[in-house]
């Protein structure tokens, strides 16, 4: 074989891995009236990885991801969902929004929350049974909790509020799961409970990308990161992307000093 | 006693009672089973807005056509609904104004320009005016061919029932029919649009359907029992059930109870009420029908169970 069928194919094999992988995103843009949140971000997740999603208030990480699932309309650029257009790959896709984004006033119990998850195995013109019910349960008792099947939403602290919606997102039995700021408000109990189910997630080879804003417990918690400030900064490993120079870079002057003592710290 | 109410839910009573009753039922059932998606959307003023703008609807089919038949009325009142919804849209994008804003200006506006259209041209020899739009004429759908219950058996009889009564039963259909076919659709999209779209429901295409059965249900409730109960409707039934339960299925059971109550407490007080207190005269019916809605939602403030919600959270 020579040299350039030798390139050509390793060229080849380099595409075919980022075809596959959970999520392979390029030049997306996205803009709320004339100002980009988002402009030409490209990211790569590879399968079986932990991603945290950093950068400064406003710098468009909500947005990365809004773009990414078509849940608002995006400008320009190209994502792959294991290679395949969203619509194409939903099944395979959980998505957790803001805890914020929605009305815990709804009149919904916890149960009935957890079954949304359920949505796309009940089908077109059918009605959650039994069996979906137990399904959903399972997925209450892997975040603890179950006890609390039949509360009103609105009556839960906010760590309840945030496992009730990782439950929603288990029960869709996805591989890859997009989470917006999960550990947003929560207790510490929570904060444990949801990370020891993300790893648990992780070790079935599931993707998890967060949105995460605690740059103390990035390194803990996860593989890897992507650094956003509209503007894609920097992605890859915590080990050599998440350095000091890159967070300067992504939080500008307004990463305070005591931050990155603390990172020091940790 | 007993004969006395033999007597009440006599002939008399099939003749003169009975389809205004079942009209109001429908009507504000109609009305108020959209009214629990669009209250929990923060909509519940697109109910008030619709039955606004049918009257510049109205006016501008009686100019086309030149008769005030049914169903140029509906289509007009359809379309000028429909006008306003886009509108609505339209103000709300480029003006980057909030909805409730948005709704406010183009129903006032546009209903507005109904008045106006209405003295400028020749319109106030027929029988459209401002008082009929609000109130509707509930008092006046009586049955003339009926002679007692046997006449619900009767074709002949049958076929001279009130035309408005076969439409708004047509109406509720349709609305119970894509309310249970939607179920899912709209309970998901309703509690969390954002997962709703990624999971692969059509969010603005479900919402825009929503509006639509909202403006067929406030057209075909408006000719029959005026927009006093149409924006009653939209919000008070549904805004008592939500005190009384927090289950979107049983809200949804509750306000269609607290909307018959309505329409029947409401017509049986507007005919009867004020000759226990000696009048020879009755009142409106759909302004009694308003009224008691209103006074359900006063009483569920004050008793529904589960009326303290927000602020009784438990800590994070």
């Amino acid at each position: 074989m020579s040299n350039a069928e030798l390139i050509a194919e390793a060229g080849k094999i380099v595409d075919v891995a980022a075809k596959d992988a959970p999520l392979t995103v390029r030049g997306l843009t996205v803009s709320y009236g004339n100002k980009p949140a988002v402009f030409s971000v490209d990211a790569s997740i590879p399968a079986g990885s932990m991603t945290a999603i950093i950068g400064p208030n406003g710098a468009g990480k909500s947005t990365f991801l809004k773009g990414t699932l078509g849940v608002i309309p995006r400008l320009s650029g190209e994502v792959r969902i294991f290679g395949k257009p969203f619509h194409e790959a939903r099944d395979r896709v959980a998505y957790v929004p803001q805890r914020a984004s929605v009305d815990w006033d709804f009149p919904a119990r916890v149960i009935d929350v957890v079954l949304m998850g359920l949505y796309g195995s009940v089908g077109l013109f059918r009605f959650w049974r039994a069996r979906h019910r137990q399904a959903a349960m399972e997925c209450l008792d892997r975040v603890g909790m179950a006890d609390f099947a039949t509360r009103q939403i609105g009556q839960l602290s906010g760590g309840q509020q945030q496992r009730v919606f990782l439950a929603r997102a288990l029960a869709q039995n996805a591989e890859f799961y997009l989470l917006d700021e999960p550990f947003a408000g929560v207790d510490a109990a929570t904060e444990r409970a949801i990370v020891a189910v993300l790893k648990d997630l992780k070790a079935e080879g599931r993707t998890v990308v967060c949105v995460h804003h605690d740059l103390s417990t990035v390194a803990e918690y996860f593989d890897r990161v992507l650094l956003i400030n509209v503007r894609r900064i920097a992605e890859g490993p915590v080990d050599t992307t998440f350095t000091a120079a890159n967070l300067q870079e992504t939080y500008g002057g307004r990463l305070a000093t005591t931050h990155i003592d603390e990172l020091r710290l940790a | 006693m007993i004969d006395n109410l033999i007597t009440a839910l006599g002939a008399e009573f099939v003749q003169l009672s009975l389809t205004p009753i079942v009209i109001g039922i429908l009507g504000a059932v109609a009305c108020a089973l959209p009214g629990n998606f669009l209250l929990l959307r923060r909509q519940a003023l697109i109910g008030d807005a619709i039955s606004h703008v049918v009257l510049p609807g109205i006016v501008a089919a009686f100019l086309v056509t030149g008769t005030i038949t049914a169903v140029p009325m509906m289509i007009g009142a359809g379309g000028a609904a429909i006008v306003a919804v886009i509108l609505i849209e339209i103000v709300k994008r480029l003006g980057r104004v909030e909805p409730g804003a948005a709704m406010g200006l183009v129903f006032t506006t546009l209903f507005a320009a109904g008045v106006l259209f209405l003295e400028m041209t020749d319109t106030s020899s027929v029988h459209i005016d401002v008082q009929h739009a609000l109130l509707g004429n509930l008092e006046s759908l009586i049955w003339f061919d009926a002679e007692g219950w046997q006449s619900l058996l009767d074709p002949v009889a049958l076929a001279t029932l009130p035309p408005q009564l076969p439409r708004l039963a047509v109406v509720l259909l349709a609305i119970v029919l894509f309310i249970t076919l939607f179920w899912k659709e709209l309970k998901i999209s309703t509690f969390d649009a954002a997962f709703a779209e990624a999971i692969g429901i059509r969010t603005r295409v479900l919402g825009f359907a929503l509006v639509v059965v909202t403006a067929i249900a406030a057209v075909a409730a408006f000719d029959a029992v005026g927009s006093i109960i149409v924006i009653a409707m939209f919000v008070c039934p549904p805004a008592a059930a939500r005190l009384m339960t927090n289950q979107l299925g049983r809200q949804i059971g509750w306000s269609v109870a607290f909307a018959v109550i309505s329409a029947v407490l409401g017509y049986v007080f507007a005919g009867y009420g004020p000759g226990w207190f000696g009048s020879p005269y009755a009142v409106s019916a759909a302004g009694m029908i308003a009224t008691i809605s209103g006074i359900i939602l006063l009483l569920a403030c004050l008793f529904g169970p589960q009326r303290k919600r927000t602020g009784q959270r438990a800590e994070a």
